[in-house]
Parts: C-alpha cells; structure tokens; sequence
C-alpha cells in the first residue's frame, strides 16, 4: 500500500511540476498513438469496407488473417521491423531504425487488423436494408459508400479507441524500433520499463498513472464525439 | 452482401486517395522529426547509463557541437552487433577481447581506452556460501556452485556477461541447475532480482553504487586483478558503412578522451566514491 500511495503522490508532483522527463516521454506516446492510429485508420477501414462490401475469391482467408493478426505478438512485429529497417535490411537505406517514423511504422501495422476487423464486423452487423434503401434513393456508389460508413460509425470509434489503446500501451515495438532514446523515442512504456529496472517503483508506477489518464481522457473525447 | 457494387474505377479512385492521405501524414511526422539537428547514435551498455554518467559526460559535447547523441543503452553484445550492422555511429563498451576482434574484423576504427573500474561479487548479508574474505573470483564462483546457492546471471552477452563466463572457465565447474538464473536483463534488473531473491550476482562496481540505498545485498569478493573493468570507445568503420556520421563520432570520442572529458569521468560521483577511473590522458 505504501508503494501506491507513493506512486500517486509521485504522480501528482510529475504532473504538477510538469516534469520535462515525463512530460516528452508523454507527448511521444500520444504522437505515436495518435499518427499510427490515424495511418491504421486510413489504410484499415478501406479494407474492412471492401471485405465487408465486396466479393472475390479468397476474401474469406483474407478475413481469417485479419482475425489472427489481432493477436500478433508485438515482440514479433518489432523483430520483423528491425529486419527490415536495419541497415542491413531491405528498408535500411531509409534511416528508419530508432527513430519515431520507425516506430510509427510498427505500431499502424500493429493497429491495421484491428480497424479491419472492427470495421468489418460493423458493417457486417448492418442491415442490408440500408444499402438497399440509399441505393433506391439514387445514390451513387460513393454516397452509398459513405452511408454505410456513417450508419457503422459506433463500430468504428471502437475500432480508433481499441487501436490506440493497443498501442498507447504497447512496450515491444517501441522498444526494439524506437531504442528507447531519451528525449526522441521513449515513450512513457518503455520509460516505465526503464525504471521498474532501475528499482525506482514510484516512478514508474506514476507514469502508469498517467497512461491510464491519457487512455481516459482519450476515450471520453472520442464519446463526445461519436455523442450519444 | 455478395454482390459487387463498386466498380474498379471507382475503387481505384479512393486507394489513389488514401495514398495521398498517407503521404500527407507521413510528411507531417517527417517535419515533426527534429529539423536541422545533427544526430549521433551511441550504442553503449546498460551500466554506464544507468549509473548516471552519461547524463553529465554528453550534454556538454552537445552544447559545443551543436549535436544530439541519440543514447541506445544495450549489452556489450548487443551494442557490437548494432554497430557491426552500420545501425549506430559508435560504441561506448566494456569487453576487451570482443572489442579487439571487432577492430580486427573491419567493424571498427580507432578504439581508445576510456576509463576503467571493477567487477565486484554482490550477495546477501547472511553469505550462505561462505564468499566473505575471499579475494579470488573464481574461488567465489566455485564455492557457489559447491553449496548450490542462488546466483543470478545476466545471459544478455553483456560484457558483465562475458566477464563472468571466462571467471566460469577459468574456475572449471558448470554453471547447470536451478540455482543458475540466467534472465537476460539488464545490470539494474539482475542486481534488483538478486536482492529480492537472496541470491549472489556479478556486477560493476559503478552500477551496484548506483542503486546503493535500493539494494538488500552487501559486495563480497573485491580486489581479483581479473576483475578490472575496463571500457574502450570506437567509432563505427566509415569505409565499410558509408552512411555514418564518422566525424561526428570521432569529435565524440576527441570529447571523451580530451582532459575536459576525462576529467568530468574522475569528478562523478553520485554516491560520493568515485565510480570510473579515467585513464586516457596520462
């Protein structure tokens, strides 16, 4: 009880004096999580939408990779992505290995399944009325497209809330991507990893404190948004 | 919803779309990443940043050159590998033989010695193994085996790592059993487990300082000449990786190895003893 308190109190000071340390290890999280998402997002609806909307032939192993994909160890993801960006990679010319657009890469491929298969599994809960209806009302493909997005919306908050949390909270990929440098790529995981090895328990315990309020905050503001 | 409703054309519009968006927010994060700052990638072991030391050697450097060393904190073997890949500029480690084969192969150039301090034995107060005024460290290792006590290894090939392997052969017993705990882990979280476990490890004198108040553990075996810990800076061989920052590594290892430098090694002291010795400039 003793380390709790300590960690609070702890947590409290870092914030009230907001502590550069903390305060940059915080801003990268939430830069990391919030462009991976956004990129998730961007490449991961489309998918979702085609999977949902269209057919063609092995659209249903496709739907089953995405459905282990959510499962994927991030460990694995940070050793591909360290094969790939190394210099000896195939990517290494790039300069991407411990630097933030490498660790960006790992994580959207990270939140990719997820916005896939949350935006599937919305559409798909859909009733096929509403195609149906938008497209006896005359609308183009796009439109319909565009209806069906906003009639999932819900499904698809869930998807941006559950991928950012996926990777806000994630510690393997930032960690082997980004080389937790001070200052540039630590974020407030592998900072805590960092000082749970330093036996500085309280610390570490106040930036957990702080991730989970950055989680919360997050997730209130995207339910104003979705609105009731 | 079987049916196919949106045309190639129109499918290939949006992917053409979605790229754009892409590369909008690609360019934006590629803005974001520090414009104009020179950077250098320093691979070095876990012992001298989590001792604090770099914290007060390299901000001055930085100051002066106008450049920001990017501080990845690995194993010795690890930090070798990185930099034998072309993923670093230089190197900060501590393990002599495995620095000498890295020079000799081409990975490297111009190794200076930096600084030295000491391995020493750590263990609990109660000493089930009886290691208190032993001064040999292979007689310390083969009393630990003898009694089976718990010895917490670090298994990461770190140059801690090597240290204690060669202590191992020289000493001719095998380390096997489940008194051996190899975890793979950093100095801090090795000394960490072996105080809360009870259980003896090896470690630099500079890190065990460093997390003094913290630890339940007590140093045992100190003052084996095998037990010198000497640390070597290198710089990353231009010629074989083209794209590293050679002079800027080597301004580095000028900063380091310069009085300036040294002197800033030999006034560290956290704890109040000192924790590296400095030894290149006479």
């Amino acid at each position: 009880m003793e380390f709790l308190k300590e960690g609070i109190l702890e947590a409290l000071r870092l914030i009230r004096t907001l502590d550069p340390d903390v305060l940059s290890a915080a801003l990268v999280s939430i830069r990391l999580a919030t462009l991976s998402t956004l990129l998730a997002a961007v490449i991961g609806v489309p998918i979702g939408f085609l999977l949902a909307t269209a057919n063609f032939p092995g659209r249903r192993i496709v739907v089953l990779s995405f459905n282990s994909l959510l499962s994927v160890p991030t460990v694995l993801i940070g050793l591909l992505g360290i094969g790939l960006l190394s210099r000896q990679g195939p990517l290494g010319t790039l300069n991407l290995l411990f630097t933030p657009t490498g660790m960006v890469l790992g994580t959207t491929i990270l939140a990719i399944p997820i916005l896939v298969v949350f935006t599937l599994s919305s559409l798909k809960a859909l009733s096929p009325l509403v195609r149906e209806t938008a497209r006896t009302l005359g609308a183009s493909p796009l439109m319909v497209a565009w209806t069906l997005l906003r009639e999932a919306r819900h499904g698809f908050m869930a998807a941006v809330v559950a991928g950012f949390g996926r990777i806000i909270s994630e510690v393997g990929i930032a960690m082997m991507l980004g080389g937790n440098i001070k200052g540039f790529t630590r974020t407030l995981t592998t900072a805590i990893a960092l000082e749970t090895n330093k036996g500085l328990f309280g610390l570490g315990l106040a930036m957990g404190l702080i991730l989970l309020g950055i989680g919360v905050v997050v997730n209130l503001a995207l339910t104003q948004v979705q609105g009731r | 919803m079987t049916d196919r409703f949106l045309k190639f054309s129109t499918v290939s519009s949006l992917l053409g779309k979605v790229a754009l968006v892409f590369l909008i927010i690609l360019g934006i994060w590629g803005l974001w990443g520090g414009v104009g700052e020179e950077r250098i990638r320093l691979a070095t072991t876990t012992s001298t940043e989590n001792s604090g030391l770099l914290e007060v050697l390299l901000p001055p450097f930085e100051k002066r050159f106008g450049a920001k060393i990017d501080v990845i904190p690995v194993g010795t073997g690890k930090a070798l590998r990185l930099a034998a890949q072309g993923d670093v500029d230089v190197v900060l480690v501590h393990a002599p033989e495995a620095e000498e084969r890295f020079v000799s192969e081409g990975h490297g150039v111009n190794r200076r010695d930096v600084m030295y301090n000491r391995f020493v034995f750590v263990g609990p107060s109660s000493d089930p193994a009886g290691l208190k005024g032993v001064s040999d460290g292979t007689e310390a290792l083969t009393r630990i085996e003898a009694q089976e006590t718990l010895f917490v290894s670090r298994g990461d090939d770190s140059g801690t790592h090597k240290k204690e392997r060669v202590l191992w052969a020289l000493s001719g017993v095998n380390p096997e059993g489940d008194w051996y705990l190899e975890i793979g882990q950093g100095m801090g979280a090795t000394l960490l487990m072996a105080s809360q476990k009870g259980a003896y490890t090896l470690t630099d004198i500079g890190t065990f300082l460093a997390y003094g108040g913290r630890l339940d553990l007590k140093i045992l075996v100190d003052g084996d000449p095998r037990l010198r810990n000497p640390y070597g800076i290198i710089a990353v061989n231009p010629a074989r990786h083209l794209h590293v920052n050679y002079p800027m590594a080597m301004a580095l290892i000028g900063w380091i190895t310069s009085p300036e430098g040294q002197e800033i090694i030999r006034t560290f002291r956290p704890t109040g003893e000192p924790l590296f010795n400095p030894v290149a400039v006479p």
